[in-house]
């Protein structure tokens, strides 16, 4: 089947409109027939579910969780963008969709991009209407930060908690559309598979986590809001229960995945402190508005930091190495994430890292102590002030701005972040590739339609920080409600779907098969077990930079591990109780098969650009280096063994923006 | 170091729990609590028993689904965290750990440490919203001006996670400070405004047929709130109910 | 507005309602009692104003009666539907940690008041109604001759040193009551927003000031008899 990204005609800025003004509507006493299925409830799966409902459509969402309210989106941090240009400091919807492709590598698709930001300024004024909290100037209005990767202050925020507002602001959305009974919510439940009928996503097979029973639901759409995989690291920051499974399981049934080694490495979170490590803590992004990363000059320096016979404060300024500041004196410290966790790590690779492990650098905030504090000072009208006192003066600035962080580092290190510099590694976080989709965000399954973080489309190789809950909301608010009616104008005399079909029939058994194998599988290791060895080989082999040897290993030892996990895994209890080890082997058995498509993905892309760096592929000062010839989408076409799978090539054409070398100097 | 735990065990909502007692080695104190019960899980699981199933999922202390009482505490000893960032370091070597899932009647036991909120949503879907179409056809943001104290103190109590150790930890179950808090967002908000009387009236009579208790002011969950919601919400939704009553 | 006190926040304001009440007679039963001290002549000419003012006898006094009642009644009704909320009990409850004991007790401390309030009733009051309205005198005079008996009553009932103990425990659990239930029914009436540390001030002065003023005048009468 050839790709087709379905994007309209016409000059780019009038794309979206015309679109809208040409799609076939569906009338209201119509879309009280037509049911619609939406698999998870973050930013986009809560957002698409409240607006079809308010349209009309009956919708059934689902979440693994025992609330919507939990989704991960609220544990994005640091903001949202919208070219609001509220600051007037020269953004427009033209620059927003700039940086983003820029940002992105040059991976991204123009159409989809500019649309995400045309619609950007609409989640802002809609996010207000509903109540969210967004920080304010002492005038009242709306107030702004920077982000890393771009020259203009675009980023609303709420305090360090702008994930948890926005996504309680599309949750009291859909809690309306529940009380008015248009939204019939299914918590503490799994999608195990999708149902296609006649070629069309038809319903899905779900898994109650409480009473372990198999539900069939049918619908005349499917759509999958279920984030990104980056838990198939083990260590990430994900949540613990996210995971691939209903991208996974479109996939299996003819949905294209595209761009799997897309993987954001952040640079701002906590170190590793040991083995039983189960997560890893982001410190957001905003944090470099105002924090210098830096590093020891000296190795002398580094060994006596990590005996502990050396203080960071103790280092002057001369005997540090703000090494983002040295090699990208226009960006500085606001780099893309990519290009900063690749520095970091280049510094620790040669040795330079402060903590134990050697995988630490510092994130110091000493000079916005001072910074801010002389200002206060002036502001309050102190003269001569002491050094003490400004540090303190600046303290409050710096506290009212990211206290909560602070105090969530200070919980988990032990370290008082206010004396002492943060220590901090970048570690996995966002997943930019996902199920691939059209212009439409339908999948290559007629009537499966891939949002958020699920799909692949908007990011390319790279995401800029708060772009992902613009993209959420955006795909959920204000592009699915109408490219969806599109397709479902041809569903106004279909009737009501039925599960009593051979097709619910067929999923259904192959759900309950593969359940009841891990139960009755008397295996030896745990789910866990496996889930470790699994995300060690891919941290070493397909984690911030990538080779050919290391990838054609990974896929031999994944491979094998996937074998060894359905010989011997071991699921206590039975299938019909609350049972999180099951839920769990079935998560881990998919990204047993997603690990190898991913880095079969990685060997075939022959250039770095954005998360993907391929050693082979590198500059001579060490920065990524893109190859004209892979400017294209990797959709793989499912075949059986992932390492069978087939690729598709949709070609990236950029008419509106200059493909440049992507530099931040 | 070495722990003795006491975990309260029920196999599901219909059958009657109890307290057993485990034992863990070698654990260290930057462990997280959540960790410290991975290392038992583990441990069970490889002896062939069942694990202890407890909520949890972002680890981070913001999705709310944690939820232990440890030592007589809703999320532990500590102040201003939940259970997953709650750290080893807070208990000694040669500690007894007694550990239960949060408790009430409206919150009744799904399996082990796992126990029902949903009342909680049901409270939410009563009113917990402002009723607008998210068409985006809105006005634009900044042509509602919002005095940054009314905005920043819509924050404070926004900032709920709805994670239920208010309830858990009031001996009377009561559900008002987290019921304040969202009836508080709103009520400082202009745009709130136009159903706060509904709001507020709907949502308590939610929270009363959910069957939570009734708020004796004594101030504890306030004080165990892993985000420090404060009893101010509460005030201001008995003065938002007597408003919208009288 | 009916269906207000059925309400659960209906009926906290109802509680705090009638402590308002409760702490006001509290008030003015202290500025009138603190008179035996200082003042024998004054406080029988206020008593006996009391106890024969008809808006007092007939209008304030039944209200009074009406609100000790009701807050007793509605406080155990509240007591017993809140425990019902709580559903199983832990195995471990570190309550201190995060509450006062007296706001966690204060139905304890409400039955030791209850308890008094009976004891009292019997000291003075059902001794006043018998004198009022059963055998009608409303002179206010001892054995109807020589000057008030208000006074000389009041002294005579702080002989017995275990009923004086007895009082000194009563109000010392009244202050419990008071130390939490001051600033809560302020709380509960939502005048606390913002303003909560100077509500818990004035409760904590408030709770000190009224028993140990009863304190002083029962001990006083005791050792000054």
């Amino acid at each position: 089947m050839a790709l087709d990204s379905k994007v309209p005609q016409g000059p780019l800025k009038d794309k979206w409109t015309d679109y809208k003004n040409h799609i076939n509507l569906v009338n209201p006493a119509n879309k009280r027939h037509i049911d619609v299925i939406v698999v998870g409830t973050g930013l986009a799966g809560g957002s698409a579910s409240a607006t079809l409902a308010e349209l009309g459509y009956n919708v059934k969402s689902f979440a693994y969780q025992d609330s919507p309210r939990r989704a991960h989106s609220i544990a994005a941090q640091g903001g949202i963008n919208a070219a609001k240009n509220y600051q007037g400091d020269g953004d427009s919807t033209y620059r927003l969709f700039y940086d983003t492709v820029k940002g992105g590598d040059y991976r991204s698709r123009e159409a989809n991009v500019y649309r995400l930001a045309e619609v950007s300024a609409n989640i802002i004024d809609q996010c207000v209407a509903q109540g969210v909290p967004f920080a304010r100037d002492y005038g009242g209005l709306l107030d702004n930060r920077s982000f890393g990767g771009v020259l203009v202050s675009r980023t609303f925020y709420a305090k360090g908690q702008t994930g948890q507002q926005l996504l309680l602001g599309a949750y009291s959305a859909m809690n309306r559309q529940i009380a008015r009974g248009k939204i019939e919510m299914f918590n503490r439940h799994e999608m195990l598979d999708v149902v296609v009928v006649d070629g069309k996503a038809r319903g899905i097979i779900a898994r109650n986590l409480v009473t372990g029973e198999i539900e069939r639901h049918a619908a005349h759409a499917v759509v999958i809001a279920s984030g990104g995989y980056g838990n198939v690291y083990f260590l990430s920051t994900n949540a613990m229960g996210s995971n691939v499974t209903a991208g996974w399981k479109v996939h299996k049934k003819g949905a294209y995945f595209a761009n799997p080694c897309y993987t954001q490495i952040h640079p701002t979170c906590i170190p590793r402190s040991g083995d039983y490590q189960s997560k890893l803590t982001l410190m957001s992004e905003s944090l470099r508005n105002d924090g210098r990363i830096w590093v020891p000059k000296n190795l002398e320096d580094v060994t006596a930091i990590r005996e502990g016979k050396l203080k960071p404060t103790q280092l002057s300024e001369d005997q540090r190495d703000y090494y983002l500041e040295r090699r990208y004196p226009a960006f500085g410290n606001l780099v893309p994430r990519d290009v900063a966790s690749r520095a970091a790590k280049e510094r620790c690779d040669a040795g330079f890292g402060v903590n134990a492990t050697g995988e630490a650098v510092y994130l110091d905030f000493a000079a916005s102590f001072e910074r801010y504090g002389s200002e206060q000072a002036k502001i309050q009208g102190i003269t001569n002030p002491s050094a003490a006192k400004i540090k303190e003066l600046g303290q409050e600035i710096v506290r009212a701005k990211y206290g909560n962080l602070f105090q969530m580092y200070e919980k988990i290190v032990d370290e008082n972040p206010y004396e002492t510099p943060m220590m901090i590694y970048p570690a996995v976080h966002y997943t930019m590739g996902g199920v691939w989709v059209d212009y439409n965000l339908m999948t290559t399954i007629p009537g499966c339609y891939a949002i958020g973080e699920a799909n692949f489309s908007d990011h390319g190789a790279n995401r800029l920080g708060a772009s992902a809950l613009m993209q959420g909301l955006a795909d959920g608010y204000f592009v699915l409600p109408y490219t969806i009616g599109d397709y479902l104008s041809d569903d106004i005399r279909t009737g009501k779907i039925s599960t009593d079909t051979p097709e619910f029939d067929v999923a259904e058994k192959e759900v309950s098969e593969r359940i009841a194998f891990f139960v009755n599988n008397k295996g030896t290791h745990s789910v866990d077990y496996y889930h470790k060895k699994l995300g060690k080989i891919m941290w070493d082999k397909c984690g911030m930079s990538r080779n050919k040897e290391g990838l054609e290993e990974a896929i031999e030892e994944i491979s094998a591990l996937r074998k060894d996990f359905w010989e011997n895994v071991i699921v206590p209890g039975t299938a019909t109780e609350y049972n999180e080890q099951l839920a769990k082997a079935g998560r881990v058995a998919d990204f047993l098969e997603l690990g190898e498509l991913f880095a079969k993905d990685a060997l075939v892309r022959e250039e770095s650009a954005g998360g993907h760096f391929r050693e082979e592929h590198q500059t001579e000062d060490g920065e990524a280096k893109r190859m004209k010839e892979f400017q294209f989408v990797s959709a793989w076409e499912y075949k059986g063994e992932p390492k069978d799978a087939v690729l598709h090539k949709e070609a990236l054409v950029y008419e509106n923006i200059e493909v440049k070398e992507r530099s931040y100097k | 170091m070495n722990l003795t735990l006491k975990i309260w065990r029920q196999k599901d909502s219909n059958s009657k729990g109890q307290m057993v007692d485990y034992k863990v080695t070698e654990i260290s104190e930057h462990m997280s609590f959540l960790e410290m019960m991975d290392v038992l899980n583990e441990q069970l699981v490889n002896a062939g028993e069942e694990p202890v199933a407890f909520d949890h999922d972002c680890r981070e202390g913001i999705c709310g689904m944690c939820s232990m009482y440890i030592n007589g505490e809703a999320h532990g000893p500590d102040r201003g965290v939940t259970t997953c960032q709650l750290h080893m370091r807070m208990f000694k070597d040669g500690d007894t750990i007694t550990i239960e899932p949060f408790r009430a009647a409206a919150f009744p036991v799904i399996k082990d440490l796992v126990v029902d909120r949903s009342a909680f949503d049901r409270i939410q879907h009563s009113g917990g919203y402002i009723s607008v179409n998210t068409s985006g056809n809105t006005q634009d943001a900044n042509s509602i001006p919002i005095a940054k104290q009314a905005a920043d103190q819509a924050m404070d109590a926004a900032t709920c996670i709805g994670c239920g150790a208010c309830v858990a930890t009031c001996k009377n179950s009561s559900a008002m400070l987290f019921v304040g808090a969202k009836v508080s967002q709103y009520a400082l908000l202009p745009q709130g405004q136009v159903e706060a009387a509904d709001r507020v009236k709907n949502m308590v009579a939610q929270m009363d047929l959910e069957g939570f208790g009734n708020c004796t002011n004594t101030g504890a969950c306030e004080v165990e709130c892993p985000k420090g919601i404060s009893l101010d919400n509460i005030a201001r939704m008995n003065r938002e109910l007597m408003k919208a009553s009288i | 507005m009916p269906g207000f006190f059925k309400s659960s926040i209906g009926r906290k304001v109802a509680m705090a309602l009638s402590a308002f009440f409760l702490m006001f007679f509290l008030l003015q039963h202290l500025a009138i009692n603190i008179l035996s001290v200082f003042s024998p002549e004054t406080f029988n000419e206020v008593s006996h104003f009391m106890g024969t003012n008809p808006v007092v006898q007939f209008a304030l006094q039944p209200v009074l009666i009406f609100a000790v009642v009701f807050h007793f009644v509605m406080g155990f009704i509240l007591e017993l539907k809140n425990s019902k909320a709580n559903g199983v009990s832990y195995a471990k409850n570190n309550g201190a940690a995060n509450s006062t004991w007296f706001s966690r007790n204060m139905i304890y401390s409400g039955i030791t008041i209850l308890a008094f309030i009976v004891l009292h009733f019997i000291d003075f009051w059902f001794p006043e109604i018998n004198t009022k309205f059963i055998q009608g005198d409303w002179s206010g005079m001892l054995d109807g001759v020589d000057g008030f008996r208000y006074h000389e009553e009041l002294k005579h009932k702080f002989v017995n040193p275990i009923r004086v103990g007895a009082y000194v425990i009563a109000f010392v659990f009244l202050g419990l009551h008071l130390a939490h239930g001051f600033t809560s029914a302020f709380q509960s009436m939502g005048g606390t927003v913002g303003r909560k540390k100077a509500a818990q001030n004035i409760g904590k002065a408030y709770s000190i000031i009224i028993p140990a003023g009863f304190i002083f005048i029962a001990l006083y009468h005791h050792f000054n008899h």
